[in-house]
């Protein structure tokens, strides 16, 4: 094992959970005002009608595919008595419709965002990096689920990536399985970790608000008037904009 | 936190439910003259950010109109509000919970900007900069979302005083059942201005639409709030909103709203759309309602009961049950007093001259109006209206049935009766009004008419017209008794009254000279209250001139005076 590969998939793994742990709770305590989705439909709404609810449910699908596939050991379902043909085509077939709703869905988001002046003027430099980041793993995930997995000839990622991926949690990673992957799985699991790195930075932290205890919520909610601590100076995060400050 | 059900326990068997305050509105549209006063004001307080430039919390419309964003009555498009649901239960317009969390990643109930309008500013710089030519300079408008170059089509008030009336007036969704005959002869005989603010609606349907819970009803003075860190701009408040008063700030992703001022109303200060009101036509009050019964109101069956239903909801601030349930409930005897003496009250429920605004959208809002008798007057006088003669008003009155019927459309979900009945009582009013000044004997008949006594009259005379600056606003101050000592650490509390201010405890505040806190405090804002709750001293905010105790240590009790 080089330094090399140690870096790649061991420290930048680890270098990427913990900032995003840490970033998450620096956001949570000093930027509650700026964790937002950050909608852009007031300023546009024809393309989000399409590009928003693909990407998002495509996404979700995805994310799904990824806990069943690298999460899930092999040897689980094949306890289950899924024989591997079976799994395969399972995985391809759904990785693929999955992949296509998130393209699909990106590229109009990716066409607004960059198209549209209003959608534009809205987007940080952070944001720039999380999207670019966010193009790099999705095309990179959605070649080899297509081009090796659904017609060429197969690669078993859950011998080798899936591998190695739980054994970061483990805290016992095998570089061996995962440097030995073609390329593509190695530069699409690089990118993954750098989203990982600046997610809490940007307005993906949107995702972990996701509204579910709105279902079991009563409709009117009435509170108090709570006397607050004033907040110490500088600690405040982002509030309210100076007049005339860019975005 | 919420309060549904919580009818058991101490409650249980009483015939008052839960008794909460709320701090409510009523404008008399027949004073408004539309001069926008209240929105610019109000937006030099509350909306002069970056994101927010669309954003009027106040705004004024004319009506026949289209309003504000616009055609936001129609609520077959924007779905806003609440609508009785198959087995009379209330369900959301724009479909329940599950729907929300389906249509999170696009809303289609949003309305988008150009439905309020692109916002812009002039590049004035170049007035000045510009080179030295033949030709005068010009400051091109520039679009406030991306800086550029832009062509505005649209205003926050581009339909002010029926401007353009064919396009705008024949647009408003309350017309709608008018025949077109009918719409052109009226337009020439009827317009008047609608002020709007948040209706801090009992039956708040933004709170509802909120998925995150940033939405909340103050339980003190029941103004709808949105709390700014726990907003996710999920954006379903400003689709749920019927009055579309929940505003998106596009810079900030966040939902905002009209405040109702609350920090001026926790002080007893009106709000300041009210406080700047040329006309005076704002009345400020408390006004007590039964928390418990709101529900079941907002969830009558015909939409013309829902006026009915939601007077039946306030409760009288003199019935001794009432004054009970209010002191079980934890309201202040101030408080209680101001419900007494308030002149929200007594325009809506003892002379039920103020109405609500579309009260078929079932949120049962807190912003009424008293409908405006000027227009109608107008016509009448076209008609050869004979001031002596009240009876040939009335008559007029009812056979002005299109402007009767828009007002109803407006303020009564069309029921005609009630806004009959209210005309009439202003009408008598300005009969009744005109007798004492000639000194005419009381016309027992026009009183017995509207079901009035010359002192109801009088009362509602010296309401409408005299309308005393503390006859309008009645506005117990929050109670926030102990909350200083968090609210201290970082500003200086020792101007004369402030709460480090010992003299302040023994005297009374009122007298000695008024002095701006911070500007002429002895020794500058040197002095703060510690979280400890102890006075100490800031060499920071010293200016040098008055004493320093404390400075070297704590003697005895820190800075105290």
């Amino acid at each position: 094992m080089s330094s090399w590969d140690l870096w790649w998939w061991v420290i930048l793994p680890y270098l990427a959970l913990v900032t995003f742990v840490v970033g998450h709770v620096w956001r949570w305590r000093y930027d509650r005002f700026g964790w937002t989705s950050r909608s852009t439909q007031l300023q546009e709404r024809r393309l989000l009608k399409w590009g928003g609810p693909l990407f998002h449910y495509g996404t979700f699908a995805a994310i799904v595919g990824h806990v069943l596939g690298i999460l899930v050991p092999e040897s689980f379902t094949r306890w289950l008595g899924i024989p591997e043909n079976v799994y395969r085509w399972f995985s391809s077939i759904g990785g693929t419709v999955a992949a296509l709703a998130v393209i699909a869905g990106v590229a109009v988001l990716a066409l607004r965002r960059t198209a549209v002046p209003r959608v534009r003027a809205t987007t940080s430099a952070v944001d720039w990096i999380a999207l670019v980041l966010l193009a790099v793993v999705i095309v990179l995930g959605a070649i080899p689920t297509m081009g090796i997995n659904l017609f060429g000839s197969g690669y078993d990622y859950r011998r080798s990536v899936a591998l190695w991926f739980r054994g970061l949690f483990a805290g016992d990673p095998d570089v061996r399985a995962v440097s030995h992957a073609p390329l593509i799985y190695q530069v699409h699991a690089t990118a993954a970790w750098a989203i990982l790195a600046v997610w809490p930075f940007t307005r993906l932290v949107h995702a972990w608000s996701y509204p579910l205890w709105y279902l079991w919520r009563p409709y009117v909610l009435y509170r108090g008037r709570v006397p607050t601590h004033p907040t110490e100076p500088g600690t405040s995060g982002r509030r309210w904009r100076r007049i005339g400050a860019g975005y | 936190m919420a309060r549904d059900g919580a009818t058991a326990g101490p409650r249980a068997g009483a015939t008052v439910g839960r008794c909460m305050a709320q701090v409510a509105m009523v404008m008399n549209l027949d004073k408004c003259i539309g001069c926008h006063t209240c929105s610019v004001t109000c937006k030099q307080t509350w909306t002069n950010r970056p994101g927010a430039e669309y954003v009027w919390f106040n705004n004024v419309e004319t009506k026949p109109g289209v309003g504000y964003p616009r055609g936001y009555e129609d609520q077959k498009r924007w779905k806003g509000g609440w609508e009785l649901g198959r087995r009379g239960r209330l369900n959301l317009k724009a479909g329940g919970r599950l729907r929300k969390l389906a249509t999170i990643f696009y809303n289609p109930e949003l309305p988008s900007l150009d439905d309020f309008y692109e916002p812009w500013t002039y590049d004035y710089e170049k007035l000045v900069t510009a080179p030295l030519s033949d030709s005068f300079p010009s400051a091109r408008p520039k679009s406030q979302l991306t800086g550029r170059d832009m062509r505005p089509v649209h205003g926050p008030n581009w339909d002010d005083d029926l401007a353009g009336a064919a396009v705008y007036a024949a647009a408003d969704p309350n017309l709608e059942g008018l025949s077109e005959q009918v719409r052109m002869e009226f337009e020439q005989a009827f317009m008047f201005y609608l002020p709007r603010i948040c209706e801090h609606c009992l039956n708040p349907s933004c709170v509802a639409s909120c998925p995150s819970g940033a939405m909340y009803k103050r339980e003190e003075d029941g103004i709808v709030l949105v709390d700014q860190d726990r907003c996710r701009g999920w954006r379903f408040c400003v689709s749920g909103c019927p009055y579309k008063k929940v505003y998106f700030n596009h810079r900030t992703g966040k939902a905002e709203k009209c405040t109702f001022c609350y920090p001026r109303i926790e002080a007893g200060q009106p709000t300041i759309c009210s406080e700047t009101c040329v006309g005076r036509l704002r009345h400020l009050g408390v006004m007590l309602y039964d928390a418990d019964a709101v529900l079941k109101a907002a969830s009558v069956e015909d939409d013309k009961d829902l006026y009915e239903a939601q007077l039946s909801v306030f409760l009288d601030p003199h019935d001794p049950d009432v004054l009970a349930a209010a002191e079980r409930d934890g309201i202040a005897h101030d408080w209680i007093q101001a419900a007494q003496r308030s002149p929200v009250h007594s325009l809506i429920k003892r002379h039920r001259v103020a109405l609500p605004l579309h009260p078929e959208y079932r949120t049962m809002p807190m912003v009424w109006y008293v409908p405006p008798l000027s227009p109608v007057t107008d016509a009448v006088h076209a008609t050869g209206y004979d001031e002596a003669d009240p009876d040939r008003v009335f008559a007029a009155i009812e056979s002005l049935r299109i402007p009767m019927a828009y007002l109803a459309n407006l303020f009564t979900a069309g029921d005609t009766a009630v806004v009959e009945g209210v005309l009439r009582k202003l009408t008598a009013m300005r009969a009744h009004m005109r007798g004492v000044q000639l000194g005419d004997p009381v016309d027992e008949e026009l009183l017995d008419a509207v079901g009035m006594s010359a002192r109801d009259v009088e009362d509602l005379y010296r309401l409408l017209a005299i309308a005393k600056y503390d006859d309008r606003y009645v506005i117990p101050k929050v109670h926030a008794e102990g909350s200083g000592a968090l609210m201290a650490q970082h500003c200086s509390l020792d101007y004369p009254g402030g709460a480090a201010d010992s003299g302040a405890h023994t005297q009374d505040t009122l007298s000695g000279t008024p002095s701006l806190p911070g500007l002429s405090a002895p020794g500058g804002g040197s002095r703060f209250r510690d979280s400890d709750g102890r006075v100490r001293f800031n060499l920071l905010g010293w200016n040098g001139t008055a004493p320093a105790p404390g400075l070297f240590g704590d003697s005895g009790r820190g800075g105290d005076r």
